[in-house]
């Protein structure tokens, strides 16, 4: 078989490989608390764009039923139970609906970021050269750029400001994805810088084994440790920038699909006059979705720190992630803290690899 | 496990294959060079990208007046405006007027954009400013608090606040403050920047800033200062929150992270107080960090202040942004955007400097 696995070695049982699950047996008080609570919310969050159609009593652009019109800005009763907005739409449905379009934004950006920040990372950390000084001078750039601001020229260039579900979006998944691929492109391509030197990547070169052979079966195998916690930052990010979007009127119309960002922009004038139900429940589902997945990431990323994991029953559990961390010394809090997180004052590591600056 | 062994090694010397700068001032006057030569190549990047997006769907004429002139007459702007000629002439041509800090005049109001940076500029940085303070006093010492009590439920609540502020949308969190605190308890202004009799009061000072702040302060009346405080308190709670919370994680890790390390230990084997360990030894370090991500934090707050003004109808960069976004002149948006480029390339770069007086390690 392959030049890893000729040496026979004894592999953890399945249950410890699993991402989510090695995690979950890892961790324990709070942390454990932390990761059950942002589970369990990310599975309402699913369920809730899984089975919409069920739940949903109305459509999500439906302003009249057998009974006759909703009515607008009525308070919440037992037929709306969060009332309706100013357009005449049922609050509760909307809010239903919406988690299809957060869903469809998260896999988009999340996707296309992976595939484009992970290949180039991989490419410019194994082969280097100018290339990869050029990748890393133009990722920083992006990397230093409000990303609103990019959301909104993006969102310019791909819908034109017209929102139809597609439009708006790609715009919000687009503009993600620009902003993502420098993350996942400094991760990916810092671990494969030094996974290259490694021993076992030597002795692949020594048998023969190709390039693409190495990059893709030895280096970046070895280098998707962190991936799952940026996932969860890119996935809570999508979903802010759809809402930001939405909220500076480059939203999805209400009639293309069911977007909290946009309801929110509707509902400024709501506020002043005291009509406190049409900002809260989009809102509040916002809060609940990204809540949710930034607590799985945060969990994550404590276990996977080892100055944050600290626990002597953890620390043993998790010897083994430690030693391929993108960290060594620990510098990474990469948590919902975005920008923050990538970077706390150590501008290299020790292997001389800039960590930016 | 090697990686962790060779970890604090890397502290005291600098990274290996590079060569030790021969003397502190060299090292910092190369430093200092690099980063200033660094911004060039950023904000090329972005104009050129931002450039290239904006074109690569036409031209802002046929964008802004798309479908309510006839060809004809769109064809006639457009050539009047020179967006008929090759891309790349344009391109250059643009450059050339980036360099000379000419960002083009805005389509609806035919004023340049560098006149629009002047008037609404000093609002959007009065905001950040108070944010940034909203977010200090906020994020350091419950950031300390948490690290201190480590693992107990003070901690637990802390982070969870954290979390939580990043996961509410600044409008949203925007729109709560105004109906809790404006609307319904009506203690504080619903939106603007000042009441109508204060702004008049302001307009006549001879030398305005347009620094509201300062401007009250200079027509002497404590009412005029108060009511301008009073509108800046909303705002400024709903943007320096979210930065608030990433200081707090921030603190709290680095703080966690000195109190374990070997001059700590020794500290407290000669028997020094935990109280004292956190206030004099862990805790300084610790905030080093947060100078060097305040430079990485513009670019958020600059999101933020966007979304705060739109929300509170704040007349900075960001409200008058959202507002040339409504009516669709896409060539002040693409000035605004550049122009907001070339500021946070520049606060970062002085971010940066300051980091590296504070902080010798960054030099290297």
């Amino acid at each position: 078989m392959t030049a890893a696995s000729a040496t026979p070695v004894r592999r953890r049982p399945l249950r410890d490989r699993l991402p989510i699950v090695h995690q979950l047996r890892q961790s324990m008080g709070l942390q454990r608390g932390m990761l059950v609570a942002g589970l369990v919310m990310v599975a309402v969050f699913i369920l809730c764009s899984i089975v919409a159609p069920l739940i949903a009593p109305y459509g999500f652009a439906q302003r009249k039923d057998e009974s006759g019109s909703f009515g607008t800005q009525q308070p919440p009763s037992p037929e709306h139970l969060f009332g309706t907005t100013v357009g005449g739409y049922d609050v509760f449905s909307r809010v239903i609906w919406g988690t299809q379009t957060a869903i469809l934004v998260i896999v988009i950006a999340v996707v296309l970021s992976i595939f484009i920040g992970v290949a180039l990372g991989l490419f410019s950390g194994y082969f280097g050269g100018w290339l990869d000084r050029v990748l890393v001078v133009v990722c920083d750039a992006i990397y230093a750029f409000p990303s609103l601001l990019l959301a909104i020229v993006l969102s310019i260039v791909i819908s034109q400001g017209q929102s139809n579900l597609w439009g708006g979006v790609l715009a919000a998944a687009g503009s993600i994805t620009v902003v993502f691929i420098p993350q996942y492109f400094r991760v990916i391509r810092a671990e494969t810088v030094r996974i290259k030197a490694e021993a076992f990547v030597e002795s692949a070169k020594v048998l023969g084994a190709s390039n693409s052979r190495i990059v893709f079966k030895h280096v970046f195998r070895n280098a998707t440790r962190t991936l799952p916690l940026i996932i969860t930052l890119n996935s809570s990010e999508a979903i802010l920038t759809l809402a930001a979007l939405g909220f500076l009127g480059f939203g999805i119309e209400p009639t293309a699909a069911a977007e909290w960002g946009y309801d929110l922009f509707k509902a400024q004038s709501d506020v002043t006059s005291g009509i406190w139900w049409t900002a809260f429940f989009p809102g509040a589902a916002i809060v609940f979705t990204v809540l949710g997945i930034t607590l799985v990431g945060e969990s994550l990323n404590d276990l996977a720190d080892p100055r944050l994991r600290g626990r002597r029953r953890v620390a043993q559990a998790s010897g083994e992630v430690a030693a391929t961390s993108v960290v060594p010394g620990g510098t990474l809090t990469a948590g919902p803290g975005g920008l923050a997180g990538l970077e706390d004052g150590q501008s290299f590591d020790e292997h001389g690899i800039e960590v930016r600056r | 496990m090697s990686t962790l062994d060779t970890a604090p090694v890397s502290e005291g010397a600098p990274t290996a294959g590079r060569p030790k700068p021969k003397s502190q001032g060299g090292g910092f006057g190369r430093y200092l060079l690099v980063r200033f030569l660094l911004i060039f190549p950023t904000i090329f990047i972005l104009v050129t990208l931002v450039f290239f997006l904006m074109r690569t769907t036409g031209d802002p004429i046929t964008a802004a007046q798309g479908g309510r002139l006839g060809p004809e007459a769109l064809a006639a702007l457009r050539e009047a405006a020179g967006y008929d000629r090759p891309l790349f002439i344009q391109y250059f041509e643009y450059l050339g007027q980036v360099a000379t800090f000419n960002f083009g005049s805005t389509l609806t109001t035919n004023r340049p954009v560098i006149d629009v940076l002047f008037t609404y500029g000093p609002a959007t940085f009065e905001l950040v400013a108070y944010s940034l303070i909203v977010a200090f006093a906020v994020g350091i010492p419950l950031g300390r608090l948490a690290a201190y009590h480590r693992d107990k439920p003070q901690d637990a609540v802390f982070r969870v606040l954290a979390i939580l502020w990043y996961a509410v949308p600044i409008f949203f969190a925007g729109l709560l403050l105004k109906l809790i605190f404006a609307v319904w308890l009506k203690w504080l202004p619903v939106a603007g920047r000042a009441s109508v009799g204060a702004e008049l009061q302001m307009q006549v000072l001879p030398n305005k800033t347009s620094i509201y702040t300062i401007d009250a302060l200079m027509t002497g009346d404590p009412g005029v200062l108060g009511d301008v405080l009073a509108h800046a308190v909303l705002p400024a709670i709903a943007l320096g929150l979210l930065t608030g919370g990433i200081f707090l994680r921030l603190v709290r890790t680095n703080v966690i992270g000195t109190l374990s390390t070997d001059y700590v230990d020794a500290a407290r084997s000669r028997g020094v107080a935990e109280s004292r360990l956190l206030r004099k030894h862990a805790y300084r370090p610790a905030l080093i960090p947060i100078v060097t991500v305040i430079g990485l934090q513009i670019a958020l707050l600059l999101s933020g202040a966007v979304l705060t003004e739109t929300t509170f109808e704040w007349k900075g960069l960001g409200f008058i942004l959202a507002e040339f976004l409504e009516s669709r002149d896409f060539v002040a948006v693409q000035g605004i955007v550049v122009l907001l480029a070339v500021i946070v390339a520049l606060t970062n770069f002085i971010v940066d400097i300051i980091a590296a007086f504070i902080d010798p390690r960054v030099r290297y």
